[in-house]
């Protein structure tokens, strides 16, 4: 009896540790993906390096200003895009949910959450490049903004299904119409849910490469015209990470990292927004 | 002065039916989106679905040159890379599905593990294939050195233990919150007959979430599936067929998302083009059909 | 399809909104894409241009298939290509294109043989036989043939060749079409072939990392490339039985011919007895009309002035990246199907 329980217990020890370790040994690939890029990377990081276009083939210095300042732009155009679509989508689906249109939208949403961001660049090509006869910055942030929408929606959904309805009820009973009810009482109360659904969306989009290879196309100089091509960091580190030349593999990893710390501080941020006001997402 | 507060309120309330048509449009346009992109996928690949029908799908050989394609090539890598990744990156997700929901689901150290796996989605693909390429591969190629196949490294085999890593967050979170929310009744049941801790994850826990975790799996593998960016720069992009499975698995191959993203601005034949196309609409319907099987067993789940 | 056509207008009208906004940018910036081949040659050229005058040129390398594919859908004000229009595409591009060659360059087969460091000399044969698949080891005695006196050690070969469409790809084959008829029955020339035997790698970076890495391999790239790389590559024999090392002079040696007044002419298996046999032009397409879609005419001048001073003062970038200039005769070529260039029917130059 007593030897049957020994083995028991061994065994649930057993299987703990192997839980704690097979745990814990997946971060090391992280971490070392992480210190690699901080280490190729915070070296090329200077002002030079922020300020200036990459230099051609066979010279030294150059920068990644063009990729800097296109990434916020296309960013910026597709959050324009996204936010006001997916926040009154969202307010749509939490006020209405169970109509047949809340089915299917929330059904769509499903589904744009899963679709493979190449083929959202590749439907995009059709819809904006081919019709405007050019790539374009907008046409990689209507891609972008596509791949936005589903966690904007969803997250201002979650956030606004958990407010009490009795502040809905409550405001309207004093006889305040609807949309004064919904824009000035229940968003602002749902606010910093929708934030940070708004600022994990663009973590997300902003390292997205994919949808950018048909649309924004890239371009060697800072350019702010958003019907023409522009480069952004993702763009540029593929394509400077496959040339042969060592000059471009250190533009990528200086680029890289910038794209690194960008997406960590975006995630930082919403992780303190999330505790602050103590939301679920 | 009644007149002008009559006013106000036909105003009010012309305001809120424009709000509410407004909200209805907004998320129409969400159904508008995903009937265009299917509709748009279908049009585009329609000359390759003319001239090469239901073939395509088994076609071996993938020649632009002489107008032939068969997309059998890219689904063996897409099931191989994907499904590599995934047997990989079961037991991590588990495991730290188990670790954060049961055996320590609060604290500073759970908190830091449960943000640095979470950590691993935000990275953006591009990095992880840079870092692939210039940190994974060397090594690779002198694994496979010793082992006696051929060094590329590249290939399957590379981008399916970086597809592993980069799609654990998927099925650990859910896993997570599922394990989380089994009734502590039932687990305090077990415990209340003598069960050891492993017993009542074996005998509890698993059995009362195992459709969830599967679940959690399907959605990893959509990610899988869709991954273009890593896969791309590590896969070594062969559209031939491998003559041998050790082949097949160590050496270069190509996905359905890797060919698109290589080869759509330089497909010059309208049937090229649209062959790629009809990859792309695929690609979406097998991604579509696995994501809402996993949010359908998630709705069922959380449900009851 | 009605749900299409209504969204694609929402798009394009959001996209008007939009270019009211970005109109007041300054359109001084020039789109070309294609050809992975001249790329280092080109940014530098657009590099120069850019300091002297105010015109920005974006050029992406995409690939040749795709600059010829990207100007079919007018999306590009020029593309790069190393291969001529073929018939379909010049079906389906619909209107002339002119072919102005840009400057020429040679593809060179690099090999990774171990315990060899000597200089490999290779047939047009062997090099059909290999990437065919049919000679499988270095120390094959068709190779030794070739190579008197070198003792090659018995390492089976590994053939490495490009992954992506590309216009080294089509030189190759291209090459090795005219060379090997079973290789011109079998496989054909394009910038993306089925290939036979070997495995893929993206890009130079690709193909070249494969070689050096892979003890035994065979691959092909361009000759600044392989340069800058410091890789051994193989003398190749030409039309006239000679084994000529691919340098500047004798990439310039074959591509030293008279050119038809369209300039579309291969170089590879040069008649030249001093000229490698992989050579190619490179080519800068654009439409014979710039009248298209809503160009306007001081963008077609800007695009025109920009090839004149590509084949002028743009050509003294050529030696320094290992491409050979254009040629007194190949210049007078290009420069009148420049003027040939026309906007609504009147010349541009």
């Amino acid at each position: 009896m007593d030897a049957r329980l020994k083995v028991r217990n061994t065994k649930s020890i057993i299987f703990k540790s192997v839980i704690v370790f097979l745990a814990f040994v997946i971060t090391i690939p992280l971490i070392i993906i992480l210190l690699y890029i901080i280490k190729q990377g915070v070296t090329q990081v200077n002002w030079h390096f922020l300020t200036h276009v990459p230099a051609p083939v066979g010279e030294t210095g150059g920068g990644i200003s063009n990729a800097l300042v296109g990434s916020i732009i296309i960013v910026a155009l597709s959050s324009i895009i996204a936010i006001p679509v997916g926040i009154l989508a969202g307010i749509y689906l939490s006020e209405n949910a169970n109509t047949r249109l809340a089915y299917y939208s929330g059904l769509c949403v499903d589904i744009l959450q899963g679709v493979p961001s190449i083929v959202v660049g590749m439907v995009v090509y059709f819809w904006v490049v081919k019709p405007l006869g050019t790539f374009s910055a907008l046409s990689g942030s209507v891609a972008l903004a596509i791949m936005m929408l589903p966690i904007v929606i969803r997250s201002t959904e979650q956030t606004l299904k958990l407010l009490p309805d009795s502040l809905k009820e409550a405001a309207l009973s004093l006889g305040v119409p609807y949309h004064r009810v919904i824009l000035k009482i229940i968003v602002p109360c749902g606010f910093a849910g929708i934030l940070s659904g708004i600022m994990l969306s663009v973590a997300r989009i902003i390292g997205e490469t994919a949808p950018l290879l048909f649309t924004a196309f890239g371009n060697p100089y800072l350019s702010a015209a958003i019907t023409k091509p522009m480069q952004s960091l993702p763009l540029l580190i593929f394509n400077y990470a496959t040339s042969p030349y060592d000059e471009w593999h250190n533009l990528a990893w200086g680029a890289s990292f910038i794209l690194l710390m960008f997406v960590l501080l975006l995630n930082i941020f919403t992780k303190l927004i999330t505790r602050k006001w103590n939301i679920q997402l | 002065m009644k007149h002008k507060r009559l006013d106000l309120s036909y105003s009010q309330l012309r305001w809120e039916t424009v709000f509410k048509r407004i909200l209805w449009i907004m998320s129409a346009i969400l159904l508008v989106l995903v009937i265009g992109i299917l509709a748009t996928l279908i049009v585009q690949s329609m000359p390759s679905i003319k001239s090469l029908g239901i073939k395509f799908l088994w076609g071996k050989i993938w020649d632009p040159v002489n107008n032939i394609y068969g997309a059998y090539p890219f689904l063996i890598g897409t099931i191989l890379t994907s499904f590599t990744a995934l047997i990989i990156s079961i037991p991590f997700s588990y495991a730290i599905a188990i670790y954060l929901g049961e055996y320590n689901p609060k604290g500073w150290l759970s908190n830091l593990l449960k943000n640095t796996i979470e950590l691993i989605a935000a990275v953006p693909s591009v990095i992880y294939g840079f870092w692939g390429l210039s940190v994974l591969v060397p090594i690779i190629r002198v694994f496979e050195a010793k082992i006696g196949v051929a060094p590329y490294g590249v290939g399957v085999f590379t981008s399916s233990l970086v597809l592993a890593v980069m799609i654990i967050p998927y099925a650990a979170s859910l896993g997570t919150s599922l394990i989380r929310m089994v009734p502590s009744p039932l687990k305090e049941g077990a415990y209340a007959l003598g069960a050891t801790r492993f017993e009542v994850i074996r005998s509890v826990i698993l059995p009362y979430t195992r459709s969830g975790l599967f679940a959690g799996i399907l959605l990893s593998l959509g990610r899988a599936l869709g991954e273009t960016m890593a896969v791309a720069m590590l896969i070594g992009n062969t559209s031939a067929i491998a003559h041998s499975i050790k082949d097949a698995f160590f050496g270069p191959g190509n996905t359905m998302a890797s060919v698109i993203a290589n080869e759509f601005t330089e497909a010059d034949h309208t049937v090229y083009l649209s062959a790629l196309i009809e990859l792309g609409l695929v690609l979406f319907v097998v991604t579509v059909i696995i994501n809402l099987i996993g949010k359908k067993i998630i709705m069922s789940y959380t449900n009851n | 399809m009605k749900v299409l056509k209504s969204l694609q207008f929402a798009v394009v009208a959001l996209a008007a909104n939009c270019l009211a906004l970005s109109a007041s940018a300054q359109d001084n910036t020039l789109l070309g894409a294609g050809s992975t081949f001249v790329y280092p040659l080109f940014s530098k050229i657009f590099a120069e241009y850019g300091k002297t005058h105010d015109v920005k040129v974006n050029y992406q390398s995409i690939g040749s298939g795709g600059g010829i594919l990207q100007l079919t859908n007018k999306t590009v004000d020029f593309g790069g290509s190393d291969a001529p229009l073929n018939a379909e595409q010049a079906k389906k591009i619909g209107a002339p294109v002119l072919h102005i060659p840009m400057a020429s360059g040679a593809v060179v087969i690099t090999y990774n043989i171990p315990g060899f460091n000597g200089a490999l000399k290779l047939t047009g044969k062997d090099l059909a036989d290999i990437y065919l698949g049919k000679i499988t080891n270095w120390n094959n005695p068709e190779i030794a043939a070739a190579n008197k006196g070198v003792k090659l050690p018995d390492v089976p070969i590994v053939v490495v060749h490009r992954s992506d469409g590309s216009g080294t790809s089509f030189i190759f084959t291209d090459y090795l079409t005219k060379v090997n008829e079973e290789w011109a029955k079998k496989v054909g020339k394009a910038s993306a072939v089925n290939w036979p035997a070997g495995l893929g790698g993206k890009g130079n970076e690709g193909v070249a990392g494969l070689v050096k890495q892979t003890p035994g391999a065979i691959g092909y790239n361009e000759l600044a490339y392989a340069i800058q790389n410091k890789m051994p590559y193989a003398s190749v024999q030409n039309k006239s039985g000679k084994f000529i090392t691919p340098t500047l002079a004798t990439t310039t040696a074959s591509s030293n011919v008279e050119l038809p007044p369209n300039a579309e002419v291969s170089l590879t298996n040069t008649d030249n007895p001093k000229g490698y046999p992989i050579t190619s032009f490179t080519w800068a397409l654009i439409y014979k009309d710039q009248k298209y879609s809503d160009r306007s005419a001081a963008r077609a001048k800007m695009l025109l002035q920009l090839m004149w001073y590509n084949i002028h003062e743009g050509q003294k970038n050529c030696e320094p990246l290992n491409y050979a200039p254009l040629s007194k005769s190949a210049l007078k070529v290009a420069e009148k199907l420049l003027k040939s260039a026309t906007y609504g029917g009147k010349a541009i130059l």
